[in-house]
């Protein structure tokens, strides 16, 4: 601006300090410059429907001058949105994207807010209860069978079980994902180690405790021993996998590529299927195999060939000198890869890990398919009982699986936007 | 003048052989890209190697740290053969420092991190002990204020120096510099260099790729010039640059030397 010129005032030659940019190019100035009084007539396209309408307000309508003020920016935003809309302007900006965007959610949440509050059933002993509001939720069905949808078919008094199990995961889940240092690496060794066997102890039983046979898990418990085995189990895998396509070494790649191209070129569904009715005519008679353990191995394989996909992308993305300074220092291939390479590599591929692990976490549910009754399962189970059959409760059942499997995945995603956020931290190349 | 340059050889060669490459060949496919390389480095010579591009120069140090492998010929290092050993590979490299063009610091530490990965994990240092030894060198690059820092946030010239203060870090009897300058911007060239002609002078064996003709001019013992994967000539360098025997060393000398 000419203006800017006159007060700026000068400096000697190699004396000029960085000065900050102009007001009128950053923040809420700036949003408006560009938005909306960009040119003469851009201006005027604002400011005139403003007027007309401030002023019709005002004066002939009654309005209050704060009321006035609302309706005549809503209304000169209306008109710049059919300016654009009309006249063909080729860029469409925010402010449209805004409104629209604005009015779609609108309409998204009067519906859902109205099925999942307003209009819903907070509780309810049946479906008499239930049919009284059909347009609402059912939520006296999803109290009622809650436990249910928790546990599964585990005994009622066994159930303390599982809560201490659930207690322990979190207890070392969190600090593994928000520990520093020691206590993470600690709480990882744990996790991996320790965990498993207490875990399937205290679930499963023995050493004192009443035996809970797998085929009484269920609910989110069931799921989330499938999601926990399959996520903690791709990973590792996945990695060694990736490794291993890409090793210098014919018979280990191979091996790899063989064993990658098989479990992504089959459906999930085909394998848990295979595991469940296939797999038991290969083994000797007599000798069983249990059902879940099956079904844990099969979602487990199936990701770690994903994972290691995703892994691989990482690996190509770190320059040849990477490789080539950490051998020049004479670090081993294993130090390389754990102190160099994968650091950088799984860093990259966060996106695609979370990704993986996101898509896994939903996958569960098929293993409804071979008779296990996960959430969505026990869920399904519970519509089927003539005791609720009302209208909405359908609805409402699946409902309540969204926002629950909606829950986990956000939760998953957003810890990964923070985890990039960290690990991007002054490491731009 | 040439008699002085066969002289300070010949004294040299009283000392150990730190580097012997004999009959050395190696093909890209079937592209011969070293023939017949011979050469022999005693400790504590400065040897600079030019050439064109694709003469093989690169190729040949990265043969001497076996990041390239050789087909034919014998290649010795610090007394110990170069085979598909992998003991014998990683105890050479232990002793065998290297600065590449682009630095390759490791992005993903800071510039104290990369000091001391390989101390703490190859040579099995403390932390403590490594983590001096770093500041050390981190002191003679004159750069210890950045050690908190990641690669990234530094210049060039900064990050080439912490290159070569990482492989400094791992005490090396032989430090190999392949186009240390040729990625930095003309200011920060002498900086790069300063550290290197410093390090010459204290006696270390180097082996250097580069275009710095003053660098070579000030610090080698003997310069060597390469074309088309051959060793062509070798000399003190007041005779390589002052009479070159050869037509296609003169031509090369007129090519850099003509601006």
């Amino acid at each position: 601006m000419a203006m800017d010129d006159v007060v700026t005032p000068r400096y000697a030659p190699g004396q000029h300090p960085a000065l900050p940019a102009p007001a009128s190019t950053v923040g809420v100035v700036g949003w408006l410059r560009a938005n909306l009084f960009s040119t003469g007539p851009d201006t005027s396209l604002t400011l005139v429907p403003f007027g007309v309408a401030f002023l019709a307000a005002a004066w002939f309508g009654g309005v209050s001058i704060m009321g006035s003020i609302v309706i005549g920016i809503l209304i000169a935003v209306g008109v710049r949105i059919v300016a654009r809309v009309a006249f063909g302007n080729p860029v469409i900006d925010n402010t449209v994207l805004t409104i629209v965007g604005a009015i779609i959610i609108f309409l998204i949440a009067d519906v859902l807010l109205n099925f999942t509050i307003f209009d819903a059933v907070w509780s309810a002993s049946g479906r008499a209860d239930c049919a009284k509001s059909p347009d609402g939720a059912c939520w006296g069905f999803v109290t009622a069978r809650f436990s249910q949808f928790m546990y599964g078919f585990y005994p009622d008094a066994e159930r303390w079980r599982v809560d201490v199990t659930g207690i322990f995961a979190i207890a070392l889940i969190v600090p593994i994902l928000f520990g520093q240092g020691r206590i993470r690496a600690y709480a990882v060794g744990l996790f991996l180690l320790a965990f498993p066997i207490v875990g399937f102890i205290l679930m499963y039983g023995g050493l004192g405790l009443e035996i809970v046979p797998t085929n009484k898990w269920g609910g989110m418990m069931l799921t989330l021993v499938i999601a926990m085995t399959g996520i903690t189990a791709s990973l590792p895998l996945g990695v060694l996998l990736a490794l291993g396509r890409r090793s210098d070494m014919p018979a280990i790649r191979n091996l790899c590529i063989v064993f990658i191209e098989f479990w992504r070129g089959v459906p999930l569904i085909t394998v848990l299927f295979m595991a469940s009715v296939m797999f038991p005519l290969f083994l000797p008679e007599g000798v069983t195999f249990n059902q879940l353990l099956r079904a844990l191995i099969g979602v487990a394989l199936f990701s770690a060939a994903y994972m290691a996909e995703v892994v691989r992308g990482g690996l190509q993305a770190i320059p040849k000198g990477q490789y080539e300074a950490a051998s020049a220092m004479g670090l081993s291939y294993w130090k390389s890869m754990r102190l160099i390479v994968l650091p950088q590599a799984l860093t990259i591929v966060i996106p695609g890990i979370v990704n993986s692990f996101i898509a896994l976490f939903k996958d569960t549910t098929l293993v409804l398919i071979i008779g296990l009754f996960d959430f969505l399962g026990t869920i399904q189970t519970g519509l089927n009982d003539n005791a609720w059959a009302a209208p909405n409760v359908p609805m409402t059942g699946y409902v309540f699986a969204a926002l629950v499997y909606w829950a986990f995945c956000f939760g998953m995603s957003r810890y990964s936007v923070r985890l990039e956020r960290k690990l991007n931290t002054g490491r731009q190349h | 003048m040439a008699e002085a340059a066969q002289q300070k050889v010949a004294s040299a060669a009283a000392d150990e052989v730190a580097v012997e490459l004999s009959g050395v060949h190696k093909w890209y496919g079937s592209f011969h890209v070293l023939k017949d390389i011979n050469l022999t480095v005693y400790a504590r010579e400065r040897i600079v190697i030019c050439g064109p591009s694709g003469s093989g120069k690169s190729t040949m140090i990265r043969c001497i740290n076996r990041l390239e492998e050789h087909q034919r010929g014998k290649i010795v290092v610090d007394g110990i053969e170069l085979t598909n050993d992998i003991k014998k590979i990683d105890e050479i490299r232990r002793e065998v420092g290297m600065v590449f063009q682009h630095f390759n610091l490791f992005p993903h530490l800071t510039v104290l991190q990369n000091l001391t990965l390989a101390p703490i994990w190859v040579r099995k240092q403390s932390k403590a002990e490594a983590e001096r030894t770093a500041m050390h060198y981190l002191e003679r690059v004159k750069i210890p204020e950045q050690a908190a820092k990641f690669p990234g946030q530094l210049s060039g010239g900064q990050q080439q120096r912490v290159a070569i203060a990482r492989s400094l870090c791992m005490n090396p009897k032989i430090m190999l510099f392949d186009e240390p300058t040729s990625a930095l911007d003309p200011e920060m060239i002498a900086e790069v260099l300063d550290v290197m002609v410093e390090l010459a002078e204290e006696g270390m064996t180097m082996l250097c790729v580069t275009h710095e003709m003053g660098f070579a001019r000030r610090v080698a013992d003997r310069v060597i010039f390469m074309d088309e994967g051959q060793i062509i000539e070798q000399n003190a360098p007041e005779t390589f640059f002052n009479n070159p025997q050869h037509e296609r060393t003169k031509l090369f000398l007129s090519q850099i030397l003509g601006h």
